[in-house]
């Protein structure tokens, strides 16, 4: 029977304490840097910055109210093409840099406006479902059993409807408006998460560290909510946001077709389903907002991806 | 030397669940009656191939898994029973060395926060006693204080096992179990560690349980030794008698497949024949017997029992008999 060597023990006793004496860093910081030095993680960072400026600064940034008819206050027509001095328009027309829309008011102030309607729509939605789907995905992943089959079976019940026609049927029967579209837009989405969420409890809660916890007389609330989601959040995180571009398109969606946001509020959909008819002799009614929507959904997409790469594990160093 | 920890008839079956409506179709019998003391301030070897029990029973005694039958005692007062809630604040003093120190600390938790956590969960002490007792824990592990400000990824394997010791030591436990504590580590680490081990077991009194499928870690830590097949005890003996005059033909088998450091030393190597039989559906009478050299029909038959025999309890007709 072999001995185990005294003299590697004796070297090996010695320890490193070398990269122990700098500042901590966490998994959250190190992804954040990560994050940063990817292209698709710089451009959606910045496009989302940018957005978010336009919307605090609207008031700021808009020359006119955003709801305001301008007949009578100034001399303009109806659909009229955008008016840029510096571009060679007339000096003595009042300038519109994106035209007028069908109801005289500046189609520039109102796509400013809808970008704090779209941001808030894309929060608000995705904060909900994500609570709630988190929530019901946790419970379902971690006790297992009948609750998990009767969560998970309602949540494939609301899978198995096309989604926009599930929200088009909730927003029929709660009635059209900004608020039921949210809420449509919130129930269709919830099983994604709760079925992303179920998957992750399922792998972490199997790991020795809650294993730990359970030993040290840890209750299930502190098991679940402590150690197993934080370490589940991950694919949650980049579902999330990814998921802003698509409620921020559904809601747009909804709106277009009249269910969502109401005359006159500023929204991009609406501003869309209003002008479409005139796709033809007023483009730039419908090419604005559209280029609006691209670029937010763009930005969150980006974002969405670059956290995807800065979160795979297989890149942990 | 009284007994801290005692197992009476210590059972676990796992159901086999099957087909849509998951229909129990049998059990996996992990643990199939184990009885056996841990004397007080020594230290148990389990040893085994994988498959054969020891996790299961590590997993039991601290309160993982439930108990099908039997019961486990400590310090001579029901513990952990079959069929009834364990009582939480006496398995406070039975706690875990994991086998994997990559897994058993959370990644988003500074380390001195999961060491303090069994403080936490008790409610001992305040922040400052906590934050002074994970310093003194981390000392006595041989990491400096500072590291509690840390994260398990910027710790090496070695120091990420001596974090998981000092969190099992800080709510003053009477028992740890080591749950292969080596296995993932290099050899100069596990020397580092089995060194600490046996360190604190003087220093702070403890009793451990110690399971591993390395012979050699064993008899460098182990004052008595459990040798499991199929979740059946086949011996227990002192370990120097083990590794000196092992009796189970499987010990005897599991011995010599051990590497010897000498080109010159020819030991006759016992190969065993076949794989290890399948849980679900274990051979009848002794379960060791279709790869047993030994084996004849009464071995078939009849389940052998542990006995004594030259100080040493073996469950094996061929002992008994005398046939070898």
């Amino acid at each position: 029977m072999n001995k185990l060597g005294r003299t590697s023990v004796a070297m090996a006793d010695k320890i490193d304490e070398e990269g122990l004496l700098g500042k901590p860093v966490s998994l959250w910081k190190q992804t954040f840097q990560r994050l940063m030095r990817g292209r698709p993680g710089q451009f959606g960072a910045a496009i989302i910055l940018f957005l978010v400026f336009v919307a605090v600064a609207a008031p700021i940034l808009a020359p006119y109210d955003p709801q305001k008819v301008l007949i009578g206050v100034e001399d303009v027509r109806k659909r009229e093409a955008p008016c840029i001095h510096v571009l060679g328009c007339d000096v003595t027309h009042p300038q519109h840099f994106m035209g007028i829309d069908g109801n005289f008011r500046d189609a520039f102030s109102r796509v400013i406006y809808g970008t704090r309607i779209s941001l808030a729509i894309g929060l608000s939605t995705v904060s909900v479902a994500l609570f709630f789907g988190v929530l019901l995905g946790a419970l379902s992943g971690y006790f297992g059993g009948i609750v998990d089959t009767l969560i998970m079976r309602i949540m494939d019940v609301i899978l198995g409807f096309p989604s926009l026609l599930l929200a088009i049927a909730i927003v029929a029967v709660l009635g059209p408006g900004i608020q039921n579209a949210l809420l449509a837009i919130s129930i269709v989405t919830l099983p994604a998460y709760a079925r992303v969420t179920r998957a992750s409890v399922l792998s972490v809660k199997e790991l020795d560290f809650v294993a730990a916890t359970k030993v040290m007389g840890g209750s299930n609330m502190r098991m679940l909510f402590l150690r197993i989601l934080p370490n589940a959040m991950t694919p949650i995180v980049v579902l999330a946001t990814l998921g802003i571009a698509g409620a921020i398109l559904d809601a747009a969606g909804l709106s277009f077709l009249g269910l969502g946001a109401q005359p006159p509020m500023p929204e991009w959909g609406a501003m869309l389903g209003s002008e479409r008819n005139q796709i033809f002799s007023a483009p730039h009614l419908v090419f604005f907002p559209g280029v609006a929507i691209m670029i937010t959904v763009l930005g969150f997409n980006l974002l969405g991806d670059g956290l995807r790469d800065a979160l795979d594990p297989r890149l942990n160093n | 030397m009284s007994a801290l920890v005692q197992f009476r008839h210590v059972k676990k079956a796992f159901p086999v669940r099957k087909g849509m409506f998951q229909r129990v179709v049998g059990h996996v019998t992990a643990v199939n009656g184990v009885t056996i003391d841990v004397a007080r301030g020594k230290t148990l070897g389990v040893v085994g191939e994988s498959g054969c029990g020891k996790s299961t029973l590590a997993k039991m005694l601290v309160g993982l898994l439930d108990l099908t039958e039997g019961e486990i005692l400590f310090d001579g007062k029901p513990l952990h029973k079959a069929g009834t809630p364990s009582d939480n604040q006496a398995s406070r003093n039975i706690q875990i060395v994991f086998q994997d120190p990559f897994s058993s600390l959370d990644p988003r938790l500074p380390v001195g926060h999961s060491i303090a956590e069994g403080m936490v969960i008790h409610k001992i002490g305040n922040a400052t006693t906590r934050r002074q007792a994970v310093s003194d824990m981390l000392e006595l592990v041989g990491l400096p204080p500072i590291a509690a400000n840390r994260y398990p990824h910027e710790f090496s394997g070695g120091q990420r096992q001596r974090i998981g010791i000092a969190r099992a030591l800080i709510m003053k436990p009477a028992f740890v179990v080591c749950d292969e504590p080596t296995s993932a580590l290099d050899v100069s680490v596990q020397a580092q560690i089995l060194n600490l081990l046996r360190r604190l077991q003087g220093e702070l009194d403890l009793t451990l349980m110690f399971i591993s499928h390395n012979l050699s870690v064993v008899q460098h830590v182990a004052d008595d030794v459990m040798v499991m097949y199929l979740g059946v005890p086949v011996e227990i003996a002192p370990s120097e008698t083990l590794f000196s005059n092992p009796l189970h033909p499987y010990t005897k088998a599991l011995l010599s497949a051990t590497p010897i450091a000498d080109p010159e030393s020819r030991v006759e190597r016992i190969r065993l024949e076949g794989e290890l039989p399948s849980p679900i559906n274990p051979p009848s009478g002794c379960t060791f017997h279709p790869r047993c050299p030994l084996a004849n029909e009464r071995c078939k038959r009849e389940v052998p029992q542990l006995h004594e025999h030259e100080g040493v309890l073996t469950a094996c007709h061929a002992v008994e008999e005398g046939r070898c």
